[in-house]
């Protein structure tokens, strides 16, 4: 009935969350990173939907996807807030330039 | 699935994979901006592909349009002048590309080389063992891809889903009980002890769904305290 199973969808996931983590970790702008951060959560999402349509998981894998989403926009508003402040006191946005704990 | 359906997976999954490709491999925090808009609608289609159509519409209304456009004014409010491209330099590039392509490579092989949807794995006797009610190919045919109204009901801790046909299909008849009934434990109100005569209810996410009401509410007070405080420029 299914021409197309899971795997395809779990690679795309594998490739979004491979994707985010090197964001994350090699972008030095700060809205680069956060942006990493809602590429590995849409690559979680996905696999969530994937499993909720093509194992028993159901239902429960939907209401998953929706409580990462509602949390991953509160970690975008937070996060900016922040990101805006680190701009306001240090100029710039390059997270490389917050080292004022380093002593 | 039909020809149209295939030719509209494929050219959503190149656009997934190529978007993100994009946001990693771009410099320019712009262009990363719209990259990542590509590739977040190109998933909602993917969700409205595998039959959640709910979540795809979330997907497009929250991510697309309330997260990105948050973005989209950070980039505006911080991106003056040079800081609208901070370059990394080639040699973390390169490395940085390499071990992503190993990491990739590993990921997506653990994950291929499960068969998810075998006939008799571990996944089917799961569902026969809790729910009683043989699961085909997740909870909803194609055809029928409506899920707002199972979803607006299991936040209310109701699952219609999954209790309907607790009564007409019986565990027991189907295949052989997964979960061995131990002889001396007391038969009602334990966890992993069902049997056909008195189904068990299941729950649902009612209490999940007022701590992330509250959690909003304070992450948006928390928000706004952070992004009005007093500006301290040390120059």
């Amino acid at each position: 009935m299914q021409a197309i199973g899971p795997n395809p969808f779990l690679f795309i996931g594998a490739v979004l969350f491979v994707c985010g983590v090197v964001c994350m970790t090699t972008k030095r702008n700060g809205i680069g990173v956060l942006m990493g951060v809602e590429l590995v959560l849409n690559g979680a999402n996905l696999n969530f939907i994937t499993f909720s349509r093509f194992t028993p998981l159901g239902l429960d894998g939907q209401v998953f996807s929706l409580f990462v989403i509602v949390l991953a926009a509160a970690e975008a508003a937070v996060a900016l807030a922040i990101a805006l402040n680190f701009y306001n006191n240090h100029l710039t946005i390059d997270v490389d330039r917050g080292d004022d704990l380093h002593g | 699935m039909s020809t149209a359906e295939f030719i509209l997976f494929w050219l959503f999954a190149a656009l997934t994979c190529g978007g993100a490709i994009a946001v990693c491999v771009s410099q320019n925090v712009v262009r990363m901006a719209f990259s990542l808009v590509l590739t977040l609608g190109s998933t909602a289609v993917l969700f409205l592909l595998l039959g959640a159509d709910f979540v795809g519409a979330t997907q497009l209304l929250v991510y697309v349009g309330g997260t990105l456009v948050l973005i989209v004014f950070g980039v505006m409010l911080t991106a003056t002048g040079p800081f609208t491209r901070i370059k990394s330099s080639a040699a973390d590039g390169i490395l940085s590309g390499l071990i992503g392509v190993v990491f990739l490579f590993i990921v997506a092989s653990t994950v291929t080389s499960v068969d998810w949807d075998g006939g008799e794995g571990v996944a089917h006797k799961i569902a026969f063992g809790t729910h009683g009610k043989a699961v085909e190919s997740g909870f909803n045919p194609t055809q029928q891809g409506n899920t707002t109204r199972q979803l607006g009901l299991s936040f209310l801790s109701l699952r219609p889903d999954r209790d309907l046909n607790l009564g007409a299909q019986p565990a027991s008849s189907k295949v052989p009980n997964t979960a061995p009934v131990v002889p001396g434990a007391p038969a009602t109100g334990m966890p992993g002890v069902t049997s056909p005569s008195e189904p068990k209810l299941s729950t649902g996410y009612l209490l999940p769904f007022e701590i992330v009401s509250v959690h909003l509410l304070v992450v948006l007070v928390g928000a706004a305290y952070l992004a009005r405080t007093k500006r301290r420029t040390k120059s």
